[in-house]
């Protein structure tokens, strides 16, 4: 059972943890092992690897590409057919087991319900897919009319050599929707990141920019990285709304393929999960000129700092004072709530080892309650999540991440924005930031361990060593963890709980976690008699 | 509206797939080697592929799923995977400590042409496996049959390797159990105790999969077909093997090796094939069936007449792998209601030939139909066109049932959004007990729920 640590004076210095840890593994894999365990300090400028192969048989949390390009970035979005080309698996398994929110007008498309595959057969891999790929696409058209169509492409179909992109390029002819195809099987990456890109250069490049829609507000903005796990996304559209901030799309949490489409329309672009997202709020920026800033609305305390960024960006005295109101409201109720829960929680420890942005985000939620973080990491982040956007420079890029196309973005003249650009001048001058990651470490205690792509065996090590109070991670890990005797909180489903984002978001966490620190159902885990001596009596049945 | 764009007109289907009522094989794979003490499943893919099926796994069971992958990267895609699993191997045995490796491959590494068995043999000449220690593997394409077909092979391979033939039999027989839940491995355990037959069961996944809270996590939980358990079904007296689908193929390769004779019978679903199945037993094990299993059946069938009227002419629609729903098919028939849709992912010809069988004179406008385009989206259609009176199935169905307002039972893989499938068992006449009680409280919840007032019983 895990011990109330007194960490009053600092965390422990973990190395004989990390020493422990490595001890472990055959030569080749610790030394690779070493430079993905980071003692942190926040003071100092440390690298971490990241975004590097898994050791084979290393039992890791991490997926393959087609998740990340199917499951995160288009599986949230109602109104596109998203069809998997490749054995039946796939596409089941990514069968609404993500918990992406949508609410879908009357009369409106949503297929998120749905599981389209082409179920490819022995014969289609050694003869070929496009043929069935093609009757399926017009299947799932004669039956669906649906607006849009992706083929997303898994293992096998880049090994038999199906071309996916001409299939699009055919049917989009033959059936005058807009259908196209990802590159992004399974092993095109070392995990989920190398379809995030994938997924965001198809985006950029079939959808983004299709419909010029007419100004509709003021202030328009895109939310890129929020997935409406939970419904996270809702609260954060329920602020916007208030504060009169048109929210043209989100990329891709309750969104539509229809919405993405006029997304170069926006005033602004506002990336909440960094690692997923990034390159179309590059390549926006580069094309249509739109700059983009960093937010967060995990923490009440974030969701303040974002909205009053946005306010500073347009500089609009009736929004800021409107931001003002919203958070003075809103931070009343935050308050009232977070004061009777923290004396029961606060100088808990948690740890936390989930997603590309999550693990970072999350950790100002427990600092809300006074829990600290100990341990923390990513899933498939990159360095620059870790240490911040300026070491984007220094990455080396290795054969894994130049199997991804980079596309060459060229400036479009006629839907360029030289107001923005300006204004981004305007601002940077008098000190305001854009494009402002400066990534988990610096944010972190000295002497808190960072893990990247934490794997099975040093979980149990991490809980042996730290006895955390709440272990924060995903589905795969959750018994491996709660059978130790630790609660576990998952952080991609929220076990099936939230929203956790914005203001009412932060209460529901926060009553969330006095609901799992403050049970005593993990102290009725030994049976009373447990250490009582054993009798052997009269009475027994003898068999 | 959940599935709004599901409207009753069938169009003919040949390429795309909705909504699937199987998924592929190596999760069967890995759930067969769960089964297996001291065994860790490894997934020869890409890293989605182990992740996906220990997501599954675990949602179903709340449990911890232990299984590790090759992660294939782009070049072990062009130059073989051969790299990574030697790789693997080593890893797993220097970190993890498992009595046993289990392979199964993917369609990746099946694409590829990676050959499992000259791979592992490597891995042994390279000294990478450490004595009394094994590694063994299942050839699993995702492109074929289904997840069924996947825990077909695992078993397959398992008594490929281990069993033993000497010189001397034992009394005992071998039960090879198909893809049931660690709760019904247990029954069977019971059952088997109860006829006093002597038995190796595998796999047997209770006591790894319905683990209990101790404070500790054990990688390697107390349950599980141990190797002298599997190597010992070599000189078993006969084998008796519970669902074609899953567990032929071991089955033949006993007797292929060992000459073990076989017999395959259906899992005991049911009334039916529970009496088949215990028939069967005490006709391998040489035993007189006692009294307290005919007592059971006793109570099966008293619950059954007290409350026939809320079961008979009831229209059911059944989706699931076929090992598991054709003796629920004809437990349904046997309880007079009426199975009419019926629709299976998993491929095999003698699925048409069971169904027609059980329903063709019972239920004769039942619609079935298994393999290619068997999907959970044209039983829907279905049921659009003509409704029932209750689905039962994976948890996949409660979407149907929602739109449809239609009672809904649970049943099949994966059940991710209620317990009681590791711990409540149903096989044999106690487990056939629970189905009735599920499906009469769905109808008659139902019936609660939206009678008219004055319709409104107390006594049922």
């Amino acid at each position: 059972m895990p011990n109330r640590k007194d960490y009053t004076n600092g965390l422990p210095d973990p190395l004989a943890l990390r020493e422990e840890i490595l001890k472990k593994y055959p030569a080749k894999i610790a030394k690779k092992r070493v430079k993905g365990i980071v003692i942190n300090d926040p003071n100092l400028e440390q690298e971490i690897m990241a975004n590097v192969r898994t050791i084979p048989g290393i039992i890791t949390q991490r997926g393959c590409t087609y998740a990340g390009c199917k499951g995160v970035v288009l599986g949230p979005t109602r109104d596109i057919i998203n069809l998997v080309h490749g054995p039946i698996g796939c596409s089941f398994y990514a069968w609404l087991t993500r918990r992406n929110q949508t609410r879908v007008p009357e009369g409106g498309d949503n297929f998120i319900t749905y599981c389209f595959s082409t179920d490819m057969q022995d014969e289609n891999i050694v003869f070929g897919g496009e043929a069935k790929l093609k009757d399926a696409v017009r299947e799932a058209f004669e039956i669906f009319k649906p607006k849009a169509i992706g083929i997303f492409s898994t293992c096998p179909v880049g090994l038999i050599g199906d071309d996916v992109h001409s299939v699009a390029r055919d049917m989009k002819a033959e059936l005058g929707i807009n259908i196209f195809g990802f590159s992004c099987e399974g092993y095109r990456g070392v995990s989920q990141s190398a379809g995030h890109h994938i997924a965001n250069n198809g985006v950029f490049k079939h959808v983004v920019g299709l419909n010029d829609r007419e100004r509709v507000g003021k202030f328009q903005v895109n939310l890129l990285g929020e997935y409406n796990i939970g419904g996270d996304a809702f609260e954060i559209e329920k602020l916007f709304e208030e504060a009169g901030i048109t929210l043209l799309s989100t990329f891709s949490g309750n969104s539509t393929i229809k919405s993405m489409e006029y997304s170069h329309t926006a005033d602004l672009n506002m990336v909440m999960c960094h690692r997923s997202i990034n390159y179309i709020a590059e390549m926006m920026e580069e094309k249509y000129g739109i700059p983009w800033v960093k937010v967060s609305f995990v923490g009440a305390e974030s969701t303040c700092k974002s909205l009053r960024k946005i306010g500073d960006y347009f500089g609009d005295a009736g929004l800021k004072a409107k931001v003002e109101e919203i958070i003075a409201r809103e931070m009343a109720k935050v308050e009232a709530v977070k004061s009777s829960i923290k004396p029961r929680v606060e100088g808990k420890l948690a740890m936390m080892f989930v997603g590309g942005s999550r693990a970072h985000h999350y950790q100002d939620l427990f600092g809300e309650l006074g829990i600290r973080t100990v341990s923390a990491g990513y899933e498939f982040a990159h360095r620059d999540d870790y240490e911040g956007r300026k070491v984007i420079p220094t990455i080396k890029i290795d054969a894994d991440t130049r199997n991804i196309e980079e596309l060459s973005v060229t400036k479009d003249e006629a839907h360029f924005r030289p107001d923005l650009v300006e204004k981004k001048a305007e601002l940077q001058s008098k000190g305001f930031e854009f494009k402002d990651y400066d990534g988990m470490m610096p944010e972190m205690l000295k002497n808190s361990l960072v893990i990247d792509d934490v794997n099975h065996w040093e979980t149990e090590k991490l809980i042996e060593f730290y006895k955390p109070d709440v272990f924060c991670a995903g589905i795969k890990e959750k018994y491996v963890v709660q059978k130790a005797g630790v609660p576990l909180k998952q952080l991609h489903s929220y076990d099936y709980g939230g929203p956790y984002t914005a203001f009412d978001g932060a209460i529901n966490f926060y009553v969330e976690m006095e609901r799992m620190l403050a049970t005593n159902i993990w102290k009725m885990i030994d049976a009373p008699w447990k250490n009582e001596s054993e009798l052997v009596g009269s009475m027994t049945i003898e068999y | 509206m959940l599935l709004r764009h599901t409207t009753k007109e069938v169009r003919e289907r040949t390429a795309l797939t909705v909504n699937p009522a199987k998924t592929c094989q190596p999760v069967g794979a890995m759930y067969a080697a769960l089964g297996v003490h001291g065994c860790l499943p490894h997934s020869h893919g890409s890293q989605g592929c182990c992740s996906y099926h220990r997501s599954a796994l675990t949602r179903h069971y709340k449990e911890p799923v232990m299984a590790a992958t090759s992660s294939f990267t782009e070049g072990s895609s062009v130059f073989g995977g051969q790299a990574n699993l030697l790789q693997a191997i080593e890893t797993i045995f220097a970190v993890y400590e498992p009595e046993i490796i289990a392979v199964h491959s993917t369609c990746l590494s099946e694409t590829i042409g990676d050959d499992l068995n000259q791979i592992v043999n490597k891995a042994k000449d390279e000294g990478k496996v450490p004595f009394g220690k094994y590694v063994i593997q299942a050839s699993t394409p995702s492109y074929v049959g289904s997840h069924v077909t996947g825990y077909a092979n695992m078993l397959e391979g398992f008594v490929k390797y281990f069993a033993e033939k000497t010189d001397e039999k034992i009394r005992q027989i071998n039960l090879l159990s198909g893809w049931v839940e660690p709760s019904d491995m247990r029954e069977l355990k019971r059952i088997m105790k109860m006829m006093k037959v002597k038995s190796v069961l595998l796999p047997d996944t209770s006591d790894v999969l319905d683990t209990p809270m101790t404070g500790k996590f054990e990688m390697y939980p107390k349950g599980g077909t141990t190797i002298p358990e599997m190597v010992s079904m070599g000189d078993s007296m006969q084998t008796l093997g519970l669902g074609e689908w899953a567990t032929t193929k071991a089955a033949i390769m006993l007797d292929n090796l060992c000459k073990v004779p076989f017999d395959i019978i259906d899992i005991p679903v049911g009334l039916k094939a529970t009496d088949r199945f215990i028939q069967a037993l005490a006709k391998a094990g040489r035993v007189s069936i006692p009294e307290s299993i005919t007592e059971e059946r006793g109570r099966l069938l008293d619950v059954i007449t007290d409350m026939h009227q809320y079961l008979y002419g009831k229209r059911v629609a059944v989706y699931g792998d076929p090992d598991n729903i054709i003796p629920l098919i004809e437990f349904l028939v046997d309880m007079d209601m009426k199975p009419v849709y019926i629709v299976s992912g998993t491929p095999g010809k003698r699925f048409e030939e069971r169904m027609s069988e059980i329903l063709s004179e019972r239920v004769p406008e039942a619609k079935y139909k298994n393999g290619p385009q068997a999907d959970m989206f044209l039983m829907h259609q279905w049921i659009k066109e003509e409704p029932v009176d209750l689905i039962i199935g994976n948890t996949y169905g409660k979407y149907i049932a929602r739109d449809e307002n239609i009672p809904f039972v649970r049943m099949g893989f994966p059940i991710i959004d209620r317990i009681g499938h590791s711990y409540f068992s149903t096989l044999g006449y106690m487990g056939g007990l629970r189905i009735v009680e599920k499906i009469l409280g769905a109808i008659m919840d139902k019936q609660d729920a939206s009678c008219l007032e004055e319709k409104f019983e107390l006594v049922m």
